[in-house]
């Protein structure tokens, strides 16, 4: 019996590998094909918001967690990349014409004449690449640490992350000779003297950010399919239980809330690098909860839907806020509503529903073919997704499944 | 009794939520190998004794010995490592896992969170899964999905979940709720071969269940212990049947 | 503080706090809605700040009418507006809660996604019908000017009258949860739902109900809004995030704790914005909220109970 479950987790992998797969030629193969460099350049700013969309399928889809603050991390990730690139292009004699050359041009707008002690390490293109992940990813564990070791959770924790959001907005806006104010960081030139300017340079960024985003995608898979995973899940409907069987909760979502983090940053990073700026327009409270709807989009348990969710609503977006910008709002609005009410898993559900079978059982009989006698997953039943539908509908809580009443866990 | 080693020391343990003494000064020994039944009318504190042993309600004052450690300054999962495992009154499994998979997740390892990355399902955690179902009647629904199990299975299930992390105490609060007449038969057979190695705390109502299983009998009231001794010691006490006819 | 005197000073704080009552007023008036809402149902509503919003446009649109066909009313439209403002925001809200908030009660996370984007809705409903920017409602001659009481001090008549509507709307919300028949159902609903539902109250149309008069209270915000401040599509929705915490800070479920958290935020604000600039007393604020939320998670006004 237990070859049986082997076999079908086996199955299970191996079709989530071949949807990797599909996703992967479309990234890789069929976008810079089809579309010249300045649409590829869009759908590479797509893809970076994407590495947030993914960390949420596994803070909120797998561990119940939502945050709304997502758009701090892509923000912290793309700042700290920002504040390297900033500064190779703030050389003495490219800024001569500062009343203090050497600073980025902001600060010396903002009469200041020296350079900030927290930008000096962002000299080094070493501490940077660091700095990318490792701030937000510790930023997210303070914040963890300081939740989830209270035992805030759910909505409580959804305002938080909000709360954050709002704060970190105002602080970049209010301190802008130390950050770039509302403006961001812009005017950025070369990474280590490689102009990222040009199409050659924006093509290999391009291929870059969907590397990462393929890499992150198999590390999430790793760590939704380990048993971290099924905890997570666990946690999710039957906390109480977890952690009288013995495990350490917080410990558990901390750390998927710093991989959500550090994915997002990742992201971040590579956005600046593909766009060429950083602002707070997308670390404030209206992008985190955008990003959001991403995820909710490709299916909140999917880690594929979360690319493919985040590339249809940008899409959209770009041609309806070109087209019918009053539309769009209208349409977004529409769009959490309906996701929320009649398709909470999202375009993964609905592949499960419609598709999955068939091509379930076309990859049976291709399987069947090849190695006859090996016991397949029988095809009307795909593995996997079933587990999802059946956890959904009952209620997506962020903690709670008590009901309403008590929606904050205390402990008397 | 042959062996009177205390295993649970409970002393002077009070806790007042807004005033009101849920726990009121309670002194309570357990020894080792015992299975001891606590029983008492509604709200007499039973529930929130073993909230306190385990952790999920902290103590306002007093102190619960364990094997040298007071379990009052411990938290819930540091507890549970210290072998005190836990059933909830209303059956706390996971409906959407099998009961392989329910059984495989209490298993205790890989209880970090780099533990539980790198967790492989090995044969030891197979057969002792095994032999676990086997013990709780579950061995033929290892594949069922929990949600599926009858009532009263999904209460032996909790159990196991308890029984694969071998705690030297297993707290049950009232086990046999909603069980058939021999799956209670069969529950308090599991019960005295659970406390063979190691003792056992059970919350019940069911009068004929305790009889069956109790070695002694704690009477709590009011969050007060009212009687303590042998079930037919315990059944002719007339503080005892005052409480229980008086109103 | 040098160089100022210190009569001058006392000014300073008179001035300050006032500011820090008007700040107050609006958080009040934001949170008595959403605290009931909240405490009885979990339901997080994004879209609260839209409800207020809508009270707010309505009173600019009966001034609007006021001024351009019935001037003689100019000076007593506003009890009528305030009317209205309940009675457009508790049909909506109504409105809410069947096509949409009943069937999330047990999904609160999904819950603030879907009523976010009710939220985006209004917001771009309101962009629609009354344009991007902002607009006032003609005040009625009697709310403008100030009261002098010394030299130094100037205090608005229309924030005044504001702070009155506030006090009368929030002993009304008391009266109504406290005193009535319908507020004792609400409440046992918040208390236990279950036995609620057990000694034959209806505890979805007391849902339903609640849900619609906290969205109510929101448009009468709104209406009071106007007295001090412009509005446009996107008003509601600035306070949102501070009104949650002011929910939070002060313990679901509890008015009086409503009161007192949003009274201590909003002076903390106000006093610290004179000290330092607004956006790091703003920062400090909510970083203040956010570490006595992690240190006391049940609010700061709940009593312990057993689980």
């Amino acid at each position: 019996m237990k070859k049986a479950a082997v076999d079908e987790n086996r199955s299970k992998d191996g079709s989530w590998l071949l949807g990797l797969a599909v996703l992967s030629a479309l990234i890789f193969i069929v976008m810079p094909l089809c579309f010249d460099i300045f649409r590829l350049n869009l759908v590479g700013k797509y893809l970076t918001y994407a590495f947030v969309a993914v960390g949420l399928v596994l803070c909120w889809g797998q561990g119940g967690i939502l945050s709304l603050g997502q758009g701090v991390f892509f923000g912290l990730g793309g700042y700290c990349m920002a504040m390297f690139l900033k500064l190779e292009a703030s050389d003495p004699k490219s800024t001569a014409i500062q009343s203090t050359p050497g600073i980025p041009d902001f600060m010396d707008w903002n009469q200041l004449t020296k350079l900030p002690w927290f930008w000096q390490p962002f000299h080094s293109l070493t501490f940077t690449l660091i700095a990318v992940v490792l701030v937000p990813s510790l930023f997210a564990f303070i914040i963890g640490v300081a939740m989830f070791k209270r035992r805030v959770g759910g909505v409580y924790f959804a305002i938080i992350t909000q709360a954050v959001a709002a704060i970190l907005t105002i602080l970049i806006v209010g301190r802008q000779g130390l950050t770039g104010g509302i403006n961001g960081i812009t005017d950025l030139k070369t990474l280590h003297g490689w102009d990222i300017r040009t199409n050659g340079a924006k093509y290999v960024l391009y291929f870059i950010n969907a590397g990462l985003l393929v890499a992150s995608l198999l590390v999430s898979k790793y760590i939704t399919s380990s048993k971290l995973g099924r905890l997570l899940l666990a946690m999710r409907d039957k906390e109480e239980r977890v952690r009288f069987s013995g495990y350490d909760v917080s410990n558990f979502k901390v750390f998927i809330f710093c991989m959500a983090a550090g994915i997002s940053a990742l992201g971040g990073a590579m956005f600046t690098l593909q766009v060429g700026f950083m602002s707070p327009s997308f670390v404030g409270i209206v992008p985190s909860v955008e990003m959001v709807i991403f995820t909710a989009v490709g299916g909140r348990m999917s880690l594929l839907g979360a690319v493919y969710g985040t590339l249809l609503v940008n899409f959209g977006k770009t041609y309806f806020s070109e087209s019918y910008p009053a539309l769009w709002l209208l349409l977004m609005g529409g769009l959490f509503i309906s996701v929320v009410m009649f398709f909470p898993n999202g375009l993964a559900g609905l592949y499960d529903q419609h598709l999955k079978k068939r091509v379930a059982a076309a990859g049976a009989r291709f399987r069947a073919g090849r190695a006859a006698g090996l016991k397949t997953a029988p095809a009307g039943e795909p593995p996997g997704m079933e587990k999802t539908a059946a956890t959904l509908p009952g209620g997506i809580p962020g903690k709670r499944t008590k009901g309403p009443k008590q929606p904050l866990e205390t402990r008397p | 009794m042959t062996n009177t080693e205390v295993l649970l020391a409970i002393e002077d343990l009070t806790v007042s939520f807004d005033g009101f003494k849920a726990v009121d000064a309670l002194n309570l020994y357990v020894n080792k190998y015992e299975l001891r039944a606590v029983i008492g009318p509604n709200g007499a504190g039973k529930t929130t004794v073993l909230d306190l042993i385990c952790g999920r309600t902290k103590a306002t004052a007093g102190r619960i010995q364990f094997k040298e450690k007071d379990l009052t300054k411990l938290s819930e999962h540091q507890i549970v490592h210290l072998g005190v495992g836990r059933k909830f009154q209303t059956p706390s499994i996971y409906g959407n896992l099998t009961v392989f998979e329910n059984l495989e997740i209490s298993f205790p390892r890989g209880r970090t969170v780099l533990g539980s990355l790198v967790f492989r399902r090995t044969q030891d955690i197979r057969d002792r899964v095994r032999e676990v179902a086997k013990e709780i009647f579950l061995d033929a629904h290892l594949d069922m999905e929990a949600e599926l199990l009858s009532h009263g299975q999904k209460q032996w299930l909790e159990i196991g979940m308890l029984l694969i992390q071998e705690p030297e105490l297993m707290m049950l609060d009232e086990p046999v709720a909603g069980m058939s007449v021999k799956e209670r038969e069969q529950t308090a057979e599991l019960l005295g071969r659970i406390c063979r190695n190691r003792s056992v705390i059970v919350i019940e109502h069911d009068m004929e269940f305790v009889k069956s299983i109790a070695h002694k009998v704690t009477v709590m009231h009011q969050g007060k212990i009212l009687a303590e001794g042998t079930m037919e010691s315990v059944q002719e006490n007339e503080k005892v049947i005052e409480v229980y006819l008086g109103h | 503080m040098g160089g100022y005197t210190f009569s001058e000073l006392g000014s300073i704080f008179v001035m300050q706090g006032f500011s820090g009552l008007s700040l107050f007023c609006v958080y009040l008036l934001m949170a008595l809605g959403l605290a009931i809402i909240f405490g009885q149902m979990g339901v997080i509503n994004m879209a609260h700040g839209e409800f207020l919003t809508m009270g707010a446009y309505t009173t600019y649109f009966m001034s609007k009418l006021a001024v351009d066909h019935f001037p003689a009313l100019v000076g007593i439209y506003f009890p009528f507006a305030i009317i209205l403002g309940f009675l457009i925001a508790f049909g909506m809200g109504y409105l809410l809660e069947v096509l949409l908030i009943r069937h999330l009660y047990k999904r609160p996370l999904d819950t603030l996604l879907a009523t976010w984007g009710v939220s985006l809705v209004l917001q771009q409903v309101f962009r629609s019908a009354f344009g991007a920017r902002e607009v006032s409602a003609t005040l009625p001659a009697w709310l403008l000017g100030s009261v002098k009481p010394t030299e130094t001090i100037d205090i608005p008549l229309n924030g005044l009258f504001m702070m009155g509507l506030t006090l009368v709307l929030s002993l009304l919300v008391f009266i109504f949860l406290f005193r009535s028949r319908w507020g004792l159902k609400v409440r046992a609903t918040t208390q236990n739902r279950v036995m609620s539902g057990g000694v034959g109250i209806n505890t979805k149309k007391v849902d339903r109900m609640t849900f619609a008069v906290g969205c109510g209270i929101a448009g009468v915000a709104g209406a009071v809004f106007t007295t001090i401040a412009s509005t446009g599509p996107t008003t509601g929705s600035l306070y949102i995030v501070d009104t949650f915490l002011v929910v939070v800070f002060g313990g679901a479920a509890s008015l009086v704790g409503t009161v007192a958290s949003a009274f201590s935020i909003a002076q903390a604000q106000s006093v610290l914005e004179f000290f330092l600039t607004s956006s790091i007393a703003k920062v400090l604020t909510l970083l203040t909220v956010i570490t006595v939320i992690m240190a006391r998670p049940e609010g700061l006004f709940t009593i312990r109970v057993r689980k």
